[in-house]
């Protein structure tokens, strides 16, 4: 059976990993090869990188950074930030990407999904969904733009919607928990698991090494992402899955 | 020299990045001379059979490998690469394929419990003697897929269990198939590569 994966996520800007909490404060800590190969070393299953290049002109760079990490680093790469079209999706596969990661765009223009799955195979779109728990509603709502604009969508449906439409994969950041390090949102992760048959990739609020296991335990995702507690070296790769594997995740 | 059959898929590049980091000398080319005269081919491949097959018609490349396969050319097919190799494939009807070793793709069944494509990191087992099973036993790959190989149990060198065992790296005297991507596959995945190179060197075409 799969192995449950481990995702350190990278965010670029310019060609370069920025740190920082809540995109604030964010600091040039390093060369995207370098952190990626210590990442593969540390034993990661994948590596995320997102685009947080503000400009057009800067969004060739993140091209330009997927061809130097494919180069040196040999782990399926998932790009997502930025992307808007078939083309973009098809200048970062060229470069070395495994699969792309659309968000805002799909939900201006689901289409998109559609085109890409058609083009490169379901296996190669991710379909990143930012998601908030909105009480009067007694949903999760979508939110775009970086999490900045809310939207009606019914995030649970717009899986299932998205997934009809060709997306391999969903990548979905539950906003509630992002930052607070106090745990995966299991109940979101649980809606989805039953909603929809592709792999599921949980973000957003990982704090600690129990904070995996019971996410893979409770809601049966396929993979665990998390960005702050790896870069600052909270936490080691290798021991999240010790753990996972003592209580009986599958991992490699 | 290993020649990187191209063909216009997906994951052509990324081969050829892992064979030029691990300074494996190597060329990508379409050139029928050029795939005749090689230590060694890797025929890679991502995306659908069909179009896979119409792109190697196209370029006049299916008697090409066949005569390669035939002169005792190690080949290895990677991922949709060593689907390729065999009859046909039942993906969206029925297409043939380059009948190199026999046997047929089909679908991996939806309704065993298991997510289809079969996507992520799964663990080889060795049913059989064979340097790269040497190399991946016990060792958990990158794999993409949604169709699999049925063939003879003797071709079979490697199989993970994914409801149905799939059959992850087979082996036809000279001609080999891998089901994962090794050159996603870390360490271990470069680890093979080299291990095809050493076989090629040593021309160790028969089992051990």
């Amino acid at each position: 059976m799969l192995a449950k994966r481990i995702i350190p996520c990278l965010d670029v800007d310019h060609g370069r990993v920025m740190k920082g909490v809540n995109f604030v404060n964010l600091k040039d800590v390093g060369d995207p090869t370098q952190i990626a190969a210590a990442y593969q070393k540390q034993g990661a299953d994948e590596l995320v990188f997102l685009d947080i290049t503000a400009t057009n002109e800067g969004r060739k760079a993140i091209v330009e950074t997927i061809e130097a990490v494919a180069s040196q680093v040999f782990m399926p790469l998932t790009v997502g930030g930025g992307i808007h079209s078939v083309a973009d999706m098809q200048n970062l596969l060229k470069a070395g990407a495994d699969k792309t990661a659309v968000n805002s765009a799909a939900v201006n223009n689901p289409e998109l999904i559609t085109q890409g799955a058609k083009k490169f195979g379901s296996q190669c779109v991710v379909l990143a969904i930012d998601a908030k728990w909105n009480p009067e509603a007694n949903q999760y709502n979508v939110y775009v733009n970086g999490g900045r604009k809310k939207t009606d969508l019914d995030a649970i449906k717009w899986a299932k919607q998205g997934v009809a439409r060709g997306a391999g994969e969903l990548l979905v950041t539950s906003m509630d928990k992002d930052g607070t390090k106090s745990g995966f949102d299991i109940k979101l992760y649980q809606e989805l698991t039953k909603a929809v048959n592709v792999p599921i990739i949980a973000s957003g609020g990982a704090g600690n090494i129990q904070d995996f296991t019971d996410v893979f335990l409770a809601a049966n995702v396929d993979g665990a992402l998390a960005a702050s507690v790896f870069h600052f070296g909270e936490l080691t790769i290798a021991d999240v899955k010790s753990q996972l594997s003592q209580n009986g995740v599958i991992v490699r | 020299m290993i020649v990187v059959i191209d063909y216009d898929t997906g994951n052509t590049r990324n081969v050829k990045k892992a064979l030029d980091y691990l300074n494996l000398e190597n060329e990508l080319t379409a050139d029928p001379k050029k795939i005749l005269a090689a230590d060694g081919l890797i025929l890679p491949g991502v995306g659908a059979f069909q179009k896979a097959m119409d792109s190697l018609n196209e370029r006049k490349l299916v008697p090409i490998i066949q005569a390669a396969a035939e002169r005792g050319i190690p080949i290895l097919g990677i991922c949709l690469g060593m689907q390729l190799l065999f009859d046909k494939s039942l993906e969206f009807g029925e297409t043939n394929g380059l009948g190199i070793i026999p046997g047929e793709v089909v679908p991996i069944p939806e309704n065993l419990g298991v997510k289809v494509p079969h996507m992520g990191w799964d663990k080889n087992r060795a049913v059989q003697a064979d340097p790269l099973a040497t190399v991946f036993d016990d060792q958990f790959t990158y794999f993409v897929h949604s169709y699999y190989v049925a063939t003879d149990k003797a071709k079979i060198v490697a199989t993970v269990d994914y409801g149905v065992q799939i059959p992850s790296i087979v082996r036809q005297d000279n001609v080999i198939g891998i089901q994962f991507h090794p050159e996603k596959s870390g360490q271990v995945g470069l680890a093979g590569l080299t291990k095809f190179k050493e076989m090629i060197q040593n021309e160790d075409y028969s089992r051990n």
